[in-house]
């Protein structure tokens, strides 16, 4: 996971901090790092590079049993996706690896990659999965509660309590909902789970959706998409401590949303969604 | 009722109630074999719908991830508004006091319940985990319009229960002795009747209570239709996200459930020979109030494609050319000529207003508001949130014998009831005839021909 992509890609791109100066991507992920956990060895951690700024915080949290966590400890991170559409080649990896990772079939996308057409006729590959909203038009909706909203920020569905009346699905914006219409797949028995955090077999007459890799983000490790694509397009940062990473290169989450003109899948419907995109077209930049 | 005036009153008294009867006493051969076919046709959709139980997701219906909603939806729409109609035409016609309603009323209020109690199964029925259901009551969100659906629904049948079951009260203490009746009707009649004895107390009591039920339905009805229409315009979807949805449903639900009312009164005034009483002129009167209604609902139709037409808001035009020009344009079309314009003018032309012409009209109407449910729900699905193909959708064989089934169901629910209910209101229409010969002593002669031969103008 750490080895993928271009290993030149990691502080390859400069950014200018507030005052003008020129940040090298490492101090920019490292100052980032210290303001959230200040607590920790600064310069072990340096050491091993970027990518472990969102990872070693969430393996230090996964030490003190999150599963068991209180909504206070479970709210000191706030997750948040980016997709660098300057990256996105449209490849549909992103869905594949979900779909390994969730055991869904091929008819089943979490993460649907549309190819839109932009007003000057550039051809935009856009991934969609849960936007993962601050105000989530769907648990609102949902008549017993079986969709809700993790303090962390993910929103996600209890298909033991699901009563499969496709509510959520006509509240979502997004079209990221989908319906368990057939008899799921087969899962190996150690996969099986019936948290909402990782629900596999996906229960057949439920809606099911993008979980965020709720369970993975958890024990620190990445979401399948982010892991399965190939061009770093995908980043996973948290709020709180103001990181994001695509796994090969670290960022200061707000520098880098500011500076890159990020935007948000239709604002207009006031649901805050947490998931930002940097406008691109998979155009090959220099990065 | 007029012609009953000509005879002495103990006899056409009499009359009445053999006539009001005739369905319990004496069904008839060809009840019995639409029962049975009504029968075959419920059996297949109860088999269907164990079919859709088995497989255990709704994979067996023509519904995908796109058009997640489809028939269920629609159905559900529109036996919940044909009850609506029967309701509103029983509650409104008591509290104007119209003289005509006599004869109707028992007819709407079990038409009312027969469309309820089907078409409340749809809300299970759409459900991927049926057995769940409990979870509305035990676990609720109170925010979601589905809880609201159910508490609204489940409060209107009980209102819709008492609003039938009252007026027959008087009928049924007039009928627990009768010797023509078996003995299982007449004990269920001697509960019915809940001690009535007919006293000046009670007949208060009982206008009293008829009264206030009738109001409470009212605004009762106007809530259900509400949120049930809530479902779709708390949504953001183009096509759904509307201002004008609630009102919208609640004339729809009115529009159509007016044409049920029509069409089980002809039925069963032609099939049990009740012409003396079901005159022509109250199924007129039923159907102008249908003209009525239909004209309304064309003017919301009307008003909600030109709002979202003239601005021209991308995803409203998309709908709105799929709607009239190009994919759904033939079913469109098909709901403007024969569920508005075809009815109204039947009704509006005197030639064609005739107990034939206005049964076709109500006919329309019932299968075009169906057809108008479909291209509510339907559409505004197929048509992506962010990107990618249009969906399609085509009901599945499954779905299609569980909604035929269902409308069986609300055939048989009615006959079953006049198995045992008479089909009209005796005691109400005696009450009425009483209260319009007050009225015409009371008035200075003169007036009193007036008004008489103004009456029988207007009969025709």
């Amino acid at each position: 996971m750490t080895q993928r992509g271009r290993p030149d890609a990691v502080g390859s791109a400069h950014e200018a901090d507030p005052e003008g100066h020129p940040l090298d991507q490492h101090e920019l992920s490292r100052r980032a790092f210290v303001k959230a956990a200040g607590l920790l060895g600064a310069s072990g951690m340096l050491a091993a590079g970027g990518l472990l700024g969102v990872t070693s915080l969430t393996r230090i949290a996964a030490a003190d049993d999150l599963d068991n966590a209180t909504p206070e400890e479970l709210a000191q991170r706030q997750w948040v996706f980016v997709f660098d559409l300057r990256r996105c080649d449209g490849c549909g990896k992103c869905t594949k690896g979900c779909q390994k990772m969730h055991f869904l079939p091929e008819g089943q996308e979490w993460i649907k990659v549309y190819t839109v057409t932009g007003a000057g006729g550039q051809i935009i590959s856009l991934p969609v999965l849960c936007q993962m909203c601050e105000q989530p038009p769907c648990t609102k909706v949902c008549p017993v509660v079986a969709t809700y909203r993790e303090p962390d920020g993910v929103v996600l569905i209890d298909q033991e309590r699901c009563i499969g009346c496709r509510m959520c699905m006509a509240a979502c914006p997004y079209g990221v909902r989908v319906f368990n219409w057939d008899r799921p797949m087969e899962v190996p028995a150690a996969a099986q789970s019936t948290s909402p955090l990782f629900t596999a077999p996906q229960r057949q007459g439920t809606v099911g959706k993008c979980d965020s890799c709720a369970h993975r983000l958890r024990e620190g490790d990445f979401p399948a998409c982010l892991t399965s694509c190939s061009m770093d397009a995908i980043y996973v940062g948290d709020r709180i401590a103001d990181v994001a990473t695509n796994g090969t290169e670290t960022v200061q989450l707000s520098e880098f949303l500011r500076t890159n003109d990020a935007f948000r899948l239709k604002e207009e419907f006031g649901t805050q969604p947490r998931v930002y995109y940097i406008a691109g077209h998979g155009q090959d930049l220099d990065f | 009722m007029d012609q009953a005036l000509d005879h002495n009153p103990a006899t056409a008294q009499q009359e009445l109630h053999a006539a009001a009867l005739r369905p319990v006493v004496d069904a008839g051969r060809r009840f019995w074999l639409l029962f049975l076919g009504l029968g075959l046709v419920a059996g297949a959709g109860a088999a269907a719908y164990a079919l859709q139980l088995v497989t255990g997701g709704l994979s067996v219906t023509g519904l995908n991830d796109q058009v997640f909603w489809g028939t269920y939806e629609a159905t559900l729409v529109a036996f919940i508004g044909f009850s609506y109609g029967g309701a509103l035409v029983s509650a409104i016609l008591r509290l104007t006091n119209a003289a005509w309603r006599g004869p109707i009323t028992r007819i709407a209020e079990v038409s009312a319940l027969a469309t309820l109690l089907v078409g409340a199964l749809f809300p299970i029925i759409h459900l991927g985990r049926p057995e769940r259901v409990l979870l509305l009551f035990t676990g609720p969100n109170f925010q979601s319009p589905i809880f609201w659906d159910m508490v609204a629904i489940l409060t209107y049948m009980l209102a819709t229960f008492v609003l039938l079951l009252l007026p027959i009260i008087p009928d049924a203490a007039a009928l627990h002795d009768n010797p023509r009746l078996g003995r299982w009707h007449r004990r269920l009649y001697r509960i019915l009747s809940l001690g009535w004895t007919g006293t000046e107390r009670q007949r208060r009591a009982l206008e009293r209570a008829v009264t206030i039920v009738a109001i409470l339905i009212v605004p009762l009805a106007v809530v259900v239709h509400t949120v049930l229409s809530y479902t779709f315009s708390l949504t953001s979807r183009p096509g759904w996200h509307s201002t004008i949805f609630g009102p919208y449903f609640v004339i729809g639900a009115i529009y159509s459930g007016v044409a049920v009312v029509i069409l089980a009164a002809l039925a069963y005034r032609r099939a049990y020979r009740l012409q003396r009483w079901i005159e022509d002129r109250t199924v007129r009167n039923l159907g102008y109030v249908m003209v009525a209604l239909g004209l309304a609902y064309g003017y919301a139709t009307f008003s909600e494609i030109t709002t979202e037409g003239f601005v021209g808001k991308q995803a409203e035009v998309e709908l709105l050319f799929g709607l009239m020009l190009e994919r759904y344009a033939p079913l469109f079309w098909s709901f403007i000529a024969f569920g508005l314009v075809v009815p109204i003018a039947l009704i509006a032309i005197p030639r064609t207003r005739t107990p034939g012409g206005i049964a076709l009209a109500a006919v329309m109407v019932i299968l075009a508001m169906y057809l108008k449910r479909l291209l509510i729900v339907v559409p505004p699905l197929t048509r992506p949130v962010v990107g990618g193909d249009p969906g399609t959708y085509l009901p599945s064989a499954v779905e299609m014998a569980i909604v035929s089934g269902a409308a069986a169901g609300v055939v048989m629910i009615m006959l079953f009831v006049f198995r045992f209910v008479p089909v009209m209101a005796v005691d109400e229409m005696a009450e009425i005839e009483r209260e319009q010969a007050q009225v015409v002593s009371r008035q200075l002669p003169a007036q009193a021909t007036r008004v008489m031969s103004t009456r029988e103008a207007t009969d025709g």
